[in-house]
């Protein structure tokens, strides 16, 4: 049984990183961050087995990649809380010279990356790429790979998603964070794309529907369950349902805190609604 | 003394299928990935010897460079396989990203590279992919000159960490080059040793920069023929000591001039001893259908013209 109590505290604290750490460099991602803040924080402490240390190969744990790479704020304080890296260092997110780039990359060498993302729709493919590898070295792990609604507008996530249910690749579970929205309004608007489940499910996808994407006992309970599924000679994906901005009333029903961070009054607004329960960095 | 010889024609791309299925057999982490091409990347000797090791990704060559930069992790070495043009200009995005930014340890390798590719015309032949793929951090970049190079390259690249352009075509050329010429990533092979002008050559050129060679000796001309089969990182030393030999050279490559090993070669020069330089390339030109001879000889890149370049950039010294 999860440490409710523990983990929505650590929610709150993740939620704090991140409004900080845009704030702070007056740019960056926070809807979409906060959006998908339940999900990053119970995969990395519910979810998936890890490695004690940080290793490239990431041979016998769990992987998970980021595709929607412009998320990097959720991700950059979920690991540094997990003790991937300082947490003093999410302080440089953005800043010149830092391991904490405005996208994830290797380059700079941050314990926790695999791949470099941010120029979208890649994600799924290296995803599908890590469980081959997996299977090919007789590694039973599973890999994790987040996605972006609007980011299934780029076409090589067809291509992806067609290979993988064609060549069975049943140890990758991929979440669809579908908030509807994305930098030029609602997705409905700027491309509409139809039902996303009815989708994968013609493409041969065990689709597992969340409908409570930023409630963290649904979301842990759906990532048990589709955990439960690999192995069955079909990929699963989660269409998970959440709010960007969930967490700060004003950022919530709306596309415009997309990639824009608040201002110094605004940030105060925030930060009384998410309480310091694990000490700021 | 000549320290090659011409053996008989072979097209590059078989050294390719032959350098992969030795990996096949020595190297347990190589993996094979092909864009719906085996026939013409000649890669089903390894997959009837390796069929686990074979990834069949359809015509879908974004998600070919997805995968295998995905499968680096774990340790496997992925082999692509499909035609440049399909391998550079249809994926730059993902290679920048996924694979060069990331470090991944990625073999690209491209065939039907060139005019050469011929009769299916421009839509197939990339000229501009060397410059493409020389500019991503990075990135090496291979076109070996015939078969028995090819092969050695497709091996050597496996030694080697970090991401790899290989290049290479269609066309039966003269197979020349031998084992005891060696292959070394970066390193150029002084094929024929000249005092008057240097003619750097890489791929399909190196052949008919022998030939030059040999014609332009018969007229009292002393021509240093050198192969640059790694495009980059680039042999310099190599470059500049013919060149203050002989001040003069002609570069020759089955690419537009803009992008390619010339452009390099000048780079270099330029910033360490201005030369004067000839370049036997495309002239910023699309290719069309026709026969691999017809087609170097309308867009001079054939021993006449590196004959004739030689003349121009000797009269300039």
């Amino acid at each position: 049984m999860p440490d409710y109590k523990s983990l929505n505290d650590l929610v709150s604290q993740v939620r704090r990183d991140i409004l900080r750490m845009v704030h702070k460099v007056n740019s960056g991602h926070p809807g979409g961050s906060l959006g998908c803040t339940e999900f990053i924080v119970s995969l990395y402490y519910e979810v998936m087995e890890l490695g004690t240390n940080f290793d490239m190969n990431g041979k016998d744990e769990d992987l998970f990649f980021l595709s929607n790479g412009h998320i990097s704020p959720v991700l950059y304080s979920v690991l540094a809380r997990k003790g991937y890296f300082p947490i003093e260092e999410l302080k440089t997110f953005r800043h010149i010279n830092s391991r904490l780039q405005g996208h994830p990359t290797t380059h700079e060498g941050l314990p926790g990356v695999r791949i470099a993302s941010g120029s979208l729709g890649q994600g799924l493919s290296v995803a599908i790429g890590a469980a081959l590898s997996k299977k090919l070295n007789k590694d039973k792990n599973t890999v994790f790979a987040l996605l972006g609604d609007g980011e299934l507008q780029e076409g090589q996530n067809w291509e992806a998603i067609m290979f993988a249910s064609g060549k069975k690749v049943d140890n990758l579970i991929a979440t669809i964070d579908l908030n509807g929205k994305q930098i030029d309004g609602k997705t409905d608007d700027v491309m509409p794309m139809g039902n996303i489940a009815t989708k994968f499910k013609a493409f041969g996808w065990e689709v597992i529907e969340l409908k409570e994407g930023n409630n963290l006992e649904a979301v842990i309970k759906t990532l048990q369950l589709a955990k439960k599924k690999i192995g069955n000679g079909r990929p699963i994906v989660i269409i998970m349902q959440t709010e960007m901005g969930n967490g700060v009333d004003y950022m919530m029903h709306t596309h415009a805190w997309h990639g824009k961070a608040p201002n110094d009054e605004l940030l105060a607004k925030a930060l009384d609604q998410n309480p310091e329960t694990l000490g700021d960095y | 003394m000549k320290i090659y010889t011409d053996s008989g024609a072979v097209d590059t791309r078989s050294g390719f299928g032959v350098g992969l299925a030795e990996l096949g057999r020595s190297n347990p982490d190589v993996i094979a990935l092909c864009a719906d091409l085996v026939g013409s990347l000649k890669m089903q000797e390894f997959i009837d010897e390796n069929p686990n090791r074979f990834i069949q990704v359809g015509i879908a060559e974004a998600n070919m460079m997805g995968i295998a930069a995905g499968l680096t992790i774990g340790g496997k070495i992925p082999y692509t396989g499909t035609f440049a043009n399909f391998s550079t200009g249809r994926v730059y995005d993902q290679i920048r990203q996924s694979i060069a930014y990331s470090g991944k340890n990625v073999k690209i390798c491209a065939s039907h590279a060139g005019v050469t590719l011929g009769e299916d015309g421009a839509t197939h032949q990339i000229l501009e992919d060397i410059g493409l793929m020389k500019m991503l951090p990075g990135m090496t970049v291979i076109n070996p000159c015939d078969f028995n190079q090819t092969k050695a390259a497709t091996i050597a690249i496996a030694e080697y960490e970090g991401p790899v352009y290989l290049r290479f075509g269609r066309p039966k050329v003269a197979n020349f080059t031998t084992d005891e010429l060696g292959f070394k990533i970066g390193k150029g092979i002084v094929l024929n040793p000249g005092d008057d002008v240097t003619i750097a050559a890489t791929g399909h050129l190196v052949w008919e920069a022998l030939l030059a060679a040999e014609q332009l000796e018969s007229e009292g001309i002393a021509a240093e023929v050198i192969n640059i089969h790694t495009i980059k990182p680039l042999d310099e030393a190599l470059i500049l000591e013919s060149v203050l030999k002989t001040g003069a050279i002609v570069t020759a490559e089955e690419h537009n001039y803009i992008g390619g090993l010339g452009e390099s070669i000048s780079g270099v020069l330029s910033k360490n001893h201005p030369t004067p330089q000839e370049y036997v390339a495309t002239q910023d030109t699309f290719g069309e259908s026709g026969t691999p001879i017809q087609l170097m000889e309308k867009y001079g890149l054939n021993k006449n013209a590196i004959i004739s370049a030689s003349k121009r950039v000797l009269a300039r010294k």
